[in-house]
């Protein structure tokens, strides 16, 4: 079925195989590796202050004797659960509030997509700077990802506004009008569905913009809070001794831009072996 | 000496699609071969493929000579030379065919430029004559406008314009008149012709139309699954059609010039060109099929005395022999009588009733700075009614209101102005429980087959979703019995609409709307998307349905054969107004207003003796705007009457009164909106029409 | 039109009025100035701080709404009031937007040409080679966030000098304030290079994936179909038929990276020590300026507003089938 005509486009197609793959390997490195390094990402080794990869600290270690690879890998996996979670929640709320605006019009529509402008003009940066430092720690991260996909789904709410209006008039949506269904019932089972392709999409893409927003904020020191660390904090830590210390910046930058890569890869597979007038 | 020689083209697409599987043909001077088939049997990409402008992934052999010169491999840099100059080609879909953000003019004059060396200004001159020529009025204005500022009649004169700009020897027109309305379409039919008179040039004529072959072929080639099944002159082939499926598709289309009973379907459909049968790929639905059809495909072989006839069927010698024709060979479905009809007409009740029903829209402008800037009178005061069992057929061309006539009954909400009365309750006085109790006796039938089923579910919920809606409890066995009675297997409930063909999707469709027992249903161009061959099994079940279930139908069409075919009256719309309204036999036969004299004279008919002794009555200019309809009776911008044959004094009473719908001395349920109204005969009546 | 213009300012003008606002309670209910006054050596007494913050309408002490007022009041005369430290806070606006300008201009306008001309030459040549090292290029580059980039071309930069043994390429500032005349001007253009770099690649590579696919779409369509038919050559078809056409949405997007580009560029400004709007952000947030703060906020908004504006304008003037007569 259609489904499956999408698995196979998704498996023929080469981008999101090798995307697929290396999403898969850094997600296995993330949780897995940790148990085959030597140290906890918590402990300190104060006879190795800022040392070079060797055999004892394999990725080296920081300026206050962290293990960088245990310290990188708990980085991905909270750079890796933030992207989930934003991209879940961002995409999930740019789905509802521009299915329902698209689809009521009038004065529904223009009260979600006031909010949605206001939102645009609303400097995000400032709010999360602002508002993130001042998160009491422990759950804070929790609060940082609500805040990141507070601010991350208006322009895709736009865009599945206008589709929604587009499908309204489309003749299966009139005969389920005709038939004398429900409108929100309409929505969900005529409308959203018919979106999902668009929705897949941009979820994928949502966790790489999550991803990159998050290590952004924490490289101004602004998203994930000490002790926790993030591939942000640590990039940010690492670069300013990049030239002296490689290994500091290397490996968690190294983390980043393969993790982005390999979601942004499958991403676009997606979008080719979704969309049926794509061109590939 | 032929312009163009075609040999043995073959095409093949990536993955083994064979779209081309060995096309002949030849064209001479002043010529035009009419390349007639359904979608996908490889007619257009045969065209493309002379002209050099497949995608560089289709593998094209075979032969394509100009003049002689070999034009398969050719160089492109030689081919430019030869494009738009030696071959030009006229598109189906003149609005995606001109590039939006340049001008008319600047197209035209770009297309002379290629190939004569001319200064910019005389180019753009050359594109104002031109225009000119194919019949735009002021050339010199329209010139500056962009593609989306003309009308789609309007921008395929342009098309023409430009493709004869350099005086091309062969003109490949790939289904020039399908998106256009049939006054539009006679319009540029017209200046085509006019076209080749000015230019001598041979025309390859596509299309899948076989009135419009009929009119304007001087040969046929008929094809089917990418090879040509049956060739010859228009007159022999149309009326001594030798092969099956020529026989079948030229059985199956209805007339406008009437005929009674069933019309002869074509069982099954077209196969996929990745999959061809084995043998003969019209054998699975052939009824001559026999063993040996299976054995290998029968090549295109000359046939007859007198040569220029070819067919390609091992039975065609047998066809010519016994005389056989489409009726005689395809097997007609016998279809029962209605019941209802037998009561008159006025002791039967009334299922729907619309009363001066008036519905307008804002006009809205600009993109950027939307504002309202007027109203579009889309419906603007329109009587009538239907009876129970009775089909009534909403005729006109697009703009004129009947698709927005149709939401308005079918939304059941209180009309801007006048009344809707469905089945004696009026929609303004019923309350939200009653309206939804009555969406079980209106349902719809749309007429984009793809686009009204949801793509995301299965035949199952699909049909079932009105029954759940309602709160049906039998839900599994009635969507079987549903499939059943539309001609589906109910094995197939759980594929989902793409896994259909057209036919059978539109076929669904008239599932989910039985399935409540409506009492009306509402079709909306049921089978305007639909091929020939598989028009007729639809229209056939439609009438079945009808007659068993004791249905009344709301019918809204373009195609003036198809509802004479289904309909018992017809209501003729013209800018949000009735125009002509009674049986029709009454309107086909005796048309009173001149709008629907005009429409019924620009049908053409698949019959090429008549298409040629024919007289059209030709419109003027387009539609006017339904947002600024012309003062008194709106069809006087373009009638023939009031240009030519009325006075001073009788024209003022046209440009100062509205006429209304007055009923025609002498019949029983015919009217006119016409001060001036005149039965005349417009289309003569076939054989077995004047045997009755 | 008139009217319509009108309505359109004044739903701007309240979203521009209820952003600045929502920002300035925030900043002005969660940040202290008066901490940088506090920890000093020697003590400054607590009255003195109290009559500085009371100068520059910071205290806490104050209620919120009645700073509001005042900041408001302000505002609305043309005045954003003072920085921590009792700058003029319009001074340093001036300031830092020149130095946005200055620094962001030509990197802006680079990364759209180079791009769309990527993108095109992408479609045109799909699937072969060119296409696909573009492709590769593109999608490596746009999985680098900016501030990564930014310190590896700083870190490549350190290496290349040290290893010259001079500096060819400067990577940190905006100029060198000894130098004079001609040398300056260069000594400028030299600071450019590296954060015009790291600003366009990254929008070379967004714009040649944009450019591809809308180039993609309509090369299919039937019009550059035609243009081929009456004769032009496959070339001169794409460039000015499907070229042409297909730039209308790129360009809406430049239209709006124009307007939001004063405040777009915070990393590459604070990584390469330019003291632009988009560093002036984070150094006010770290600096607890309140007022700041406010001015970057309200600033931010009139230069999105602007830049949706521009794009609806741009698209007007690209596409007649928009146009308003």
């Amino acid at each position: 079925m259609r489904s499956k005509v999408v698995l196979r486009r998704l498996i023929a197609n080469r981008q999101a195989r090798y995307g697929s793959i290396a999403l898969l390997l850094l997600v296995l490195v993330a949780y897995i590796g940790p148990y085959f390094g030597a140290y906890a990402w918590t402990e300190k080794d104060f006879l190795a202050f800022l040392s070079p990869p060797d055999a004892d600290h394999w990725w080296g270690t920081t300026s206050i004797g962290q293990d960088m690879y245990a310290i990188t890998l708990r980085g991905m996996q909270k750079s890796i659960v933030i992207g989930l979670l934003v991209a879940l929640i961002s995409t999930g709320l740019a789905a509802i509030v521009g299915a329902f605006a698209g689809y009521f019009g009038g004065w529904a529509d223009r009260v979600l997509m006031w909010g949605v402008d206001l939102l645009l003009v609303l400097p995000s940066f400032l709010i999360i700077a602002i508002i993130s430092p001042r998160l009491k720690a422990g759950s804070s991260w929790l609060w940082f990802v609500v805040l990141l996909a507070a601010f991350s789904w208006m322009i895709t709410s736009r865009v599945v506004r206008s589709m929604t209006i587009s499908l309204r008039e489309r003749e299966y949506v009139l005969a389920a009008v005709y038939m004398g269904i429900p409108r929100w019932k309409i929505i969900f089972r005529h409308i959203v569905p018919n979106l999902s392709s668009l929705l897949i999409i941009d979820a994928t893409l949502n966790v790489s913009a999550a991803i990159i927003g998050e290590a952004a904020l924490s490289f101004f020191g602004f998203g994930i809070q000490p002790p926790d660390v993030s591939l942000g904090t640590l990039i940010a830590a690492g670069s300013g001794n990049a030239t002296g210390y490689p290994w500091l910046f290397a490996f968690p930058a190294g983390a980043l831009v393969l993790l982005v890569l390999s979601v942004n890869l499958i991403g676009d597979g997606l979008r080719d072996a979704l969309d049926p007038g794509s061109n590939s | 000496m032929s312009i163009l020689e075609v040999k043995d083209l073959t095409v093949t697409f990536p993955g083994g699609v064979q779209a081309v599987r060995g096309v002949s043909y030849e064209v001479e001077r002043g010529e035009v071969l009419g390349i007639v088939g359904e979608s996908g049997s490889g007619k257009s990409v045969t065209s493309l493929a002379v002209m050099g402008l497949l995608p560089p992934n289709a593998v094209v052999s075979g032969s394509a000579k100009l003049h002689g010169r070999e034009l398969l491999g050719m160089d492109d840099d030689e081919l430019v030379k030869i494009r738009g100059k030696a071959i030009s080609m006229i598109f189906q879909d003149p609005l995606s065919a001109f590039t939006p953000v340049y001008t008319i003019g600047d197209q035209i004059a770009e297309a002379v430029r290629i190939h004569q060396r001319m200064a910019k200004d005389k180019a753009a001159k050359r594109a104002v004559e031109l225009l000119d020529l194919v019949g735009i009025p002021h050339p010199d204005v329209r010139a500056k406008a962009f593609p989306h500022e003309f009308s789609g009649g309007m921008r395929q004169r342009a098309m023409i314009a430009m493709a004869i700009a350099n005086d091309p020897d062969l003109l490949i027109c790939d289904e020039p008149t399908t998106a256009l309305d049939v006054t539009i379409q006679a319009q540029v039919l017209e200046v085509l012709k006019t076209a080749q008179q000015e230019t001598g040039a041979g025309i390859v004529m596509i299309t899948h139309d076989l009135g419009v072959i009929a009119g304007m072929a001087d040969r046929v080639l008929v094809m089917y699954a990418g090879r040509p099944v049956e060739q010859g002159p228009v007159d022999d082939l149309y009326y001594r059609p030798r092969m099956p499926y020529t026989m079948g598709l030229l059985a199956s289309i209805p007339r406008v010039d009437g005929e009674e009973g069933p019309l002869v379907p074509i069982e099954g459909n077209p196969p996929s060109p990745s999959s061809l049968p084995p043998g003969c790929p019209f054998a699975p639905r052939c009824p001559m099929r026999v063993d040996m059809c299976d054995d290998e495909e029968p090549p295109l072989i000359p046939f007859g005395p007198g040569g220029g006839r070819s067919v390609a069927c091992i039975r065609s010698h047998e066809i010519e022999h016994k005389g056989l024709t489409g009726a005689d060979v395809f097997p007609v479905p016998v279809i029962p009588p209605s019941e209802v009809v037998r009561v008159p007409r006025a002791e039967r009740a009334t299922v729907l009733e619309l009363d001066d029903m008036i519905r307008h829209y804002p006009l809205m402008k600009g993109a950027v700075m939307k504002r309202r800037v007027g109203t579009v009178y889309a419906v603007d005061g329109i009587t009538f009614d239907i009876a129970e069992g009775e089909t009534l057929a909403l005729v006109g061309e697009s703009g004129c209101g009947k698709t927005t006539t149709l939401q308005q009954i079918m939304q059941l909400a209180p009309p801007e102005g006048g009344r809707v009365v469905v089945l004696g309750k009026d929609s303004a006085k019923i309350d939200k429980a009653m309206r939804r109790a009555l969406r079980r006796d209106v349902q719809i039938v749309f007429q984009d087959p793809m686009a009204a089923l949801d793509p995301r579910m299965p035949v199952q919920d699909i049909i079932a979703e009105p029954l759940r809606a309602h709160g049906r409890k039998d839900v599994r066995a009635r969507v079987a019995e549903l499939l059943e009675l539309v001609g589906l297997s109910p094995e197939h409930a759980e594929r989902y609409p793409s896994q259909f063909s057209g036919g059978q999707r539109q076929r669904i469709g008239i599932a989910r709307a039985l399935a409540l027992e409506p009492k009306l249903l509402v079709l909306d161009e049921p089978v305007s998307a639909l091929d020939v061959s598989i028009q007729a099994g639809v229209i056939n079940l439609l009438e079945e349905l009808k007659n068993t279930l004791g249905l009344s139908y709301l019918f809204v069409a373009h195609d003036l054969a198809v509802v004479r075919h289904l309909a018992d009256r017809v209501a003729v719309m013209y800018l949000g107004k009735i125009a002509e309204i009674g049986t029709v036999e009454e309107v086909y036969d005796h048309p009173a207003h001149p709008y629907t004299q005009a429409l019924l004279s620009a049908i053409p008919l698949p019959d090429p003796e008549m298409e040629r002794t024919r007289k059209r009555i030709l419109l003027e200019g387009d539609l006017p705007s339904p947002a600024n309809p012309p003062t008194g009776c709106r069809f006087r911008t373009r009638c023939p009457k009031f240009a030519t044959q009325l006075d001073e004094a009788q024209r003022q009473r046209c440009v100062d009164e509205e006429p209304s719908v007055a009923r025609l001395a002498g019949a029983v349920d015919h009217g006119a909106a016409c001060h001036y109204a005149e039965e005349i005969e417009v289309i003569t009546a076939s054989d077995d029409q004047e045997e009755k | 039109m008139g009217k319509y213009l009108l309505r359109r300012l004044a739903i701007n003008v309240i979203l521009v009025a209820v952003a600045a606002s929502l920002a300035y309670m925030l900043a002005a209910s969660t940040m202290s100035p008066r901490a940088a006054y506090q920890g000093r050596q020697p003590p400054i007494p607590e009255a003195t701080i109290d009559a500085t913050l009371d100068m520059y309408n910071l205290n806490d002490k104050v209620p919120v709404l009645q700073r509001y007022a005042t900041w408001a009041t302000g505002v609305l005369q043309g005045d954003f009031g003072k920085t921590w430290n009792g700058g003029s806070v319009n001074d340093e606006m001036g300031r830092r937007i020149f130095v946005s300008l200055r620094l962001l201009l030509i990197g802006t306008l680079l990364g759209f040409a180079v791009g769309v001309g990527l993108g095109a030459i992408s479609a045109v040549k799909q699937y072969k080679a060119t296409d696909r090292l573009i492709g590769v290029s593109s999608f490596v580059v746009l999985a680098i966030p900016v501030f990564v980039l930014a310190t590896l071309l700083a870190i490549a930069t350190y290496n290349l000098n040290r290893g010259l043994g001079f500096t060819l390429i400067e990577y940190t500032g905006e100029y060198n304030p000894q130098l004079s005349g001609w040398d300056q001007f260069l000594n400028r253009l030299n600071h450019l290079i590296l954060p015009t770099i790291s600003l366009s690649l990254g929008s070379i590579a967004f714009y040649s994936r944009i450019q591809r696919n809308m180039m993609l779409d309509v090369l299919g369509q039937d019009f550059v179909r035609t243009a081929r038919a009456k004769g032009l050559r496959r070339r001169t078809a794409l460039t000015k038929h499907a070229l042409r056409t297909a730039l209308i949405p790129s360009a809406t997007y430049f239209a709006f990276a124009f307007g939001t580009m004063f405040t777009g560029a915070t990393f590459t400004e604070k990584i390469f020590a330019w003291h632009g709007m988009g560093a002036w952000l984070v150094d006010a947030i770290n600096a607890q300026d309140v007022n700041s703060v406010a001015a970057v906020t309200f600033f931010t908004a009139i230069c999105v507003l602007f830049a949706a504006f521009l794009s609806d304008l741009l698209v007007a003037a690209l596409d007649p089938r928009v146009r308003v007569n």
